[in-house]
């Protein structure tokens, strides 16, 4: 099984059935098992603290949600995550693109993963590192724990995870 | 009519719907009005009520109507594209157009000069726009309920507003309440 369906089949198998993203190149081909998936309603969004917004609402009508973005998007995000789904309490699996890591041959995706992992640790969220293929092992794991704390939960995902850029 | 006004001729009409209310002033006159477990008012987080709405709409049956203002939807403008896109068919959108940040101080936005949000809402896709005075709000909201498609309503009002308090309930409360309330209807 590839790594994109991996994590779609993990998805799917926690009831995650409402995601929303904004799109990353290392990111392309988990959208587009997302897109196809019959069981999971693909709403990509304009901007991220959008996208959380729609994830909010879709859990409290009932369904699980799930974002999925770049790691450029905490720095869009820091006040949805605190004053929306921290303050109110609720779940969000996060699969985060973490640019700027070790292959990266854009300079200016660095400047932004420097900061990544202090502004999660900032905000007290719990976050995951995907380095080695086998570590998307841990998905289901940390989707089960997600939906147990109701918190957000970030897995960053780098460039040696996804096989290159 | 204010905002406030609009807001209370409203009342008896979405008193028993789901409503997401937008943050500060409108959420804080909604509460000392007529507090309701089904409605979900933001604390903070500016201009997503029509994100949030729009999400609990295509996640459950039951009709929301998400109470927006002109400046929270020019804080989130990617939010009309979504909605033109993604038509939920039990989803409202009631911005109430005051051409003002209301809950700042009243510093005019650009919806209260050049750019009318109801031109950018149907360039955006949305099928279903109506733009209304303050006077005629109540009748549109009402009509809207009555209908089974997705409608955005841009309520021009004037500028001004009330002194309200601060609402101090627990924001896990204000979300606790409302999700038993939405899974109830949808039993």
């Amino acid at each position: 099984m590839s790594v994109n369906d991996k994590i779609v089949a993990d998805l799917v198998a926690n009831d995650v059935n409402f995601v929303t993203t904004v799109p990353c190149k290392q990111l392309a081909g988990v959208i587009d098992k997302i897109e196809e998936s019959d069981d999971i309603y693909h709403i990509p969004a304009n901007k991220e603290d959008e996208g959380m917004g729609l994830c909010a609402g879709a859990y409290m009508g009932g369904k699980r949600p799930a974002i999925i973005m770049q790691n450029t998007a905490i720095g869009v995000t820091v006040n949805t995550l605190v004053t929306l789904t921290q303050y109110y309490r609720m779940p969000l699996p996060m699969l985060i693109s973490y640019r700027g890591e070790l292959g990266e041959p854009v300079a200016c995706q660095v400047e932004m993963a420097v900061h990544t992992k202090a502004l999660l640790a900032q905000l007290n969220i719990p976050t995951y590192h995907f380095h080695h293929e086998d570590d998307v092992q841990e998905l289901d794991k940390i989707l089960k724990y997600t939906f147990m704390c109701n918190k957000p939960v970030a897995i960053l995902t780098d460039a040696s995870f996804w096989k290159g850029y | 009519m204010i905002r406030s006004d609009v807001l209370k001729e409203l009342m008896p009409i979405i008193s028993d719907q789901l409503v997401v209310c937008n943050i500060g002033l409108p959420s804080q006159e909604l509460h000392l009005m007529d507090d309701q477990p089904s409605n979900f008012y933001m604390l903070g987080t500016m201009g997503l009520s029509s994100s949030i709405g729009l999400g609990l709409a295509l996640a459950q049956k039951e009709k929301v109507i998400s109470i927006d203002g002109d400046g929270s939807v020019l804080t989130n403008f990617g939010t009309l594209p979504t909605i033109a896109n993604n038509v939920a068919d039990n989803f409202i959108l009631l911005i109430i157009d005051n051409g003002s940040y209301g809950s700042t101080g009243d510093q005019p936005t650009y919806a209260g000069k050049k750019t009318s949000l109801t031109a950018v809402a149907k360039a955006c896709g949305c099928e279903n726009v109506i733009e209304c005075s303050a006077e005629e709000t109540a009748k549109v909201v009402q009509e809207a309920l009555d209908g089974d498609k997705m409608t955005i309503i841009v309520s021009k009002c004037e500028s001004g507003n009330i002194k309200v308090p601060v609402i101090t309930m627990d924001p896990v409360v204000i979300r606790d309440r409302f999700m038993k309330t939405v899974a109830e209807r949808n039993a």
